[in-house]
């Protein structure tokens, strides 16, 4: 089915793919695009440490920043201003090359998810890439090869400690999260990210809440935020995978962290939350309602953050392994017979089906695993 | 088949973090907010009333860091003790209250300043005129002197602000204060 959609040629010339009112072609329009997108993940990563930061000190009973500017809203570039100020330090015993590329390499992946992010109807530097689903999911696990050289390249046990949890969190946690997302390509009938945002007439939150439930989970422990951050776990192993990193390279990956929750609440607005379409605004104001979306989508993450414990490292290599997988497996196998039985159009006769399936499924899974008891089992 | 671990403590916790999201966070930013502190607090000062002050240096007998000096000179035409020089060094005091308790002529107070941190230790030492009483510039302490405490405003606890179900005997209390106040002072009269 990928290779039929694939046709090469067309690849190859994406302004034929591009929406005909964009000036100067390609290059104008990968030029406007990528300042946009960059410019605007670094305002939005702004934006997210301030809603974490205050949502999670008002979840705490603390004000959180509220010295700097108007209410703290300049405390992340207060902060950014002191990072750059910093004496950058590399250990004497570091993989010199490693330790100062493993920045890039996560950041720049984290950004290139976003070139096929639809942000309005046709707007994105290649929306219409008839294989976008495959591209995120190949290009978001790239930025773990930068933390694990970020591990390696420190000469630290720490880091290297928090490393290898971090290529090991990515690695359980893909499956469910790619079977996950499969069960919206089923629905939606196509891997490219702006079809699907078309596809959902309903929100497939309310198709899919299992599936949804799942991606969450999963792309929260990919991207190591807490329940899930036993990479950087405090009270273990230092700071993690950088703990050796100061300055600027501090910098990038703490700007790596925001952007990368930043990429999952998109693709997870984008999968199961209808992306840009919404009632009320006119068609060139729609990115407004993805923007509110994704919002949305990383206060859940504030308030899952700010109010559950870490898991020790063998109930996170459980909870994939053992409950999530098999659960993804077999929502995916219920859609797949749900989409071939159910006649075209029948969208509202699977919302109570599959309710049902999820909480059927969270029931029975959840009395086979227990977390964990004291016992050890990696 | 017992149904246990399915998410129901996952969403109690969540709904207790909302919960605090929506209530006033229980800090006060200090220098610009401040509580109103116990009215019986025993602050980093001492102060002394001239006025009543004979000289008998009981308080100076009392205190057992030796951090009150007190030198009197007798003065005949009023046959009483003028007070020459009263000095308290708060580097040494502990902040016990002895000596105002053991004053026989109520002319020593706790201070209700708490802000006391100086640079050298010689800025520590009181002299008479920072701790007079009728200089009106020091607010004596409720400690050992109820009638004091009465008059001084209720201190404010940071739990009466998230607790809503405080909020309303909270405000009703400072009015019947001020009764037993008034009464107090007319038991005087």
């Amino acid at each position: 089915m990928i290779m039929s959609n694939l046709d090469l040629n067309n690849l190859g010339n994406l302004q034929k793919v591009l929406p005909p009112d964009w000036p100067g072609g390609f290059w104008w329009h990968w030029l406007v695009f990528t300042t946009i997108i960059i410019n605007a993940v670094l305002i939005l990563v702004m934006a997210f440490i301030y809603i974490e930061r205050r949502g999670m000190g008002r979840m705490q009973s603390r004000l959180g920043p509220n010295r700097t500017g108007p209410f703290g809203i300049f405390q992340p570039v207060a902060d950014a201003i002191k990072v750059l100020l910093k004496e950058d330090i590399v250990p004497d015993t570091a993989d010199k090359v490693v330790h100062w590329l493993a920045p890039l390499i996560a950041f720049v992946p984290t950004l290139m998810i976003f070139a096929v992010v639809p942000f309005g109807a046709g707007w994105s530097l290649a929306g219409d890439l008839n294989v976008g689903v495959l591209y995120v999911t190949a290009i978001g696990s790239i930025s773990t090869v930068g933390v694990f050289m970020a591990g390696w390249g420190s000469s630290n046990k720490y880091s290297l400690l928090g490393a290898m949890r971090n290529v090991a969190a990515v690695v359980s946690y893909e499956m469910p999260l790619v079977l996950s997302v499969a069960s919206v390509v089923l629905l939606a009938g196509s891997l490219s990210l702006h079809e699907i945002v078309q596809a959902q007439s309903i929100p497939f939150i309310l198709l899919q809440p299992l599936a949804f439930l799942i991606f969450f989970m999963a792309g929260c422990a990919e991207i190591n935020r807490s329940p899930f951050d036993l990479m950087e776990a405090d009270s273990e192993i230092v700071a993690g995978f950088h703990t050796e990193y100061s300055g600027m390279k501090f910098a990038m990956f703490y700007l790596v962290e925001y952007a990368e929750a930043l990429a999952l609440s998109a693709l997870i607005t984008t999968f199961f939350l209808g992306g840009w379409q919404g009632p009320l605004l006119p068609p060139n104001f729609q990115w407004l309602w993805f923007v509110a979306k994704v919002f949305i989508v990383f206060f859940v993450m504030v308030w899952t953050r700010t109010t559950l414990p870490r898991v020790r490292i063998d109930q996170l290599m459980g909870f994939s392994w053992k409950f999530l997988l098999p659960l993804s497996i077999i929502n995916l196998i219920a859609t797949a017979i749900q989409v071939l039985v159910l006649p075209e159009g029948s969208l509202w006769v699977m919302i109570p089906v599959n309710f049902t399936i999820a909480a059927v499924l969270i029931l029975i899974g959840s009395n086979f695993f227990t977390p964990g008891r004291g016992r050890v089992e990696v | 088949m017992k149904f246990e671990n399915y998410g129901r403590g996952i969403a109690k916790g969540m709904s207790v973090t909302i919960k605090h999201l929506l209530r006033h966070p229980t800090v006060s930013q200090y220098p610009e907010q401040r509580l109103n502190t116990s009215r019986r607090i025993r602050g980093n000062e001492l102060i002394w009333s001239k006025e009543k002050c004979t000289g008998c240096a009981t308080c100076a007998k009392t205190c057992h860091e030796g951090a009150i000096e007190i030198e009197t000179s007798p003065n005949l035409v009023n046959n009483k003790y003028e007070v020459e020089k009263y000095q308290v060094d708060t580097g040494y005091c502990i902040m016990c209250g002895l000596c105002v308790e053991a004053c026989p002529f109520e002319a020593l107070f706790m201070g209700t300043t708490y802000e006391a941190a100086k640079y050298r230790r010689d800025e520590l030492v009181q002299e008479k005129e920072d701790m007079m009483l009728e200089a009106g510039v020091k607010q004596p302490s409720g400690y050992f002197y109820p009638d004091y405490a009465a008059a001084l405003p209720r201190q404010t606890l940071l739990i009466e602000r998230i607790t809503e179900e405080q909020m309303k005997p909270a405000k009703m209390e400072p009015k019947t204060e001020t009764k037993t106040e008034k009464t107090a002072e007319a038991e005087k009269k």
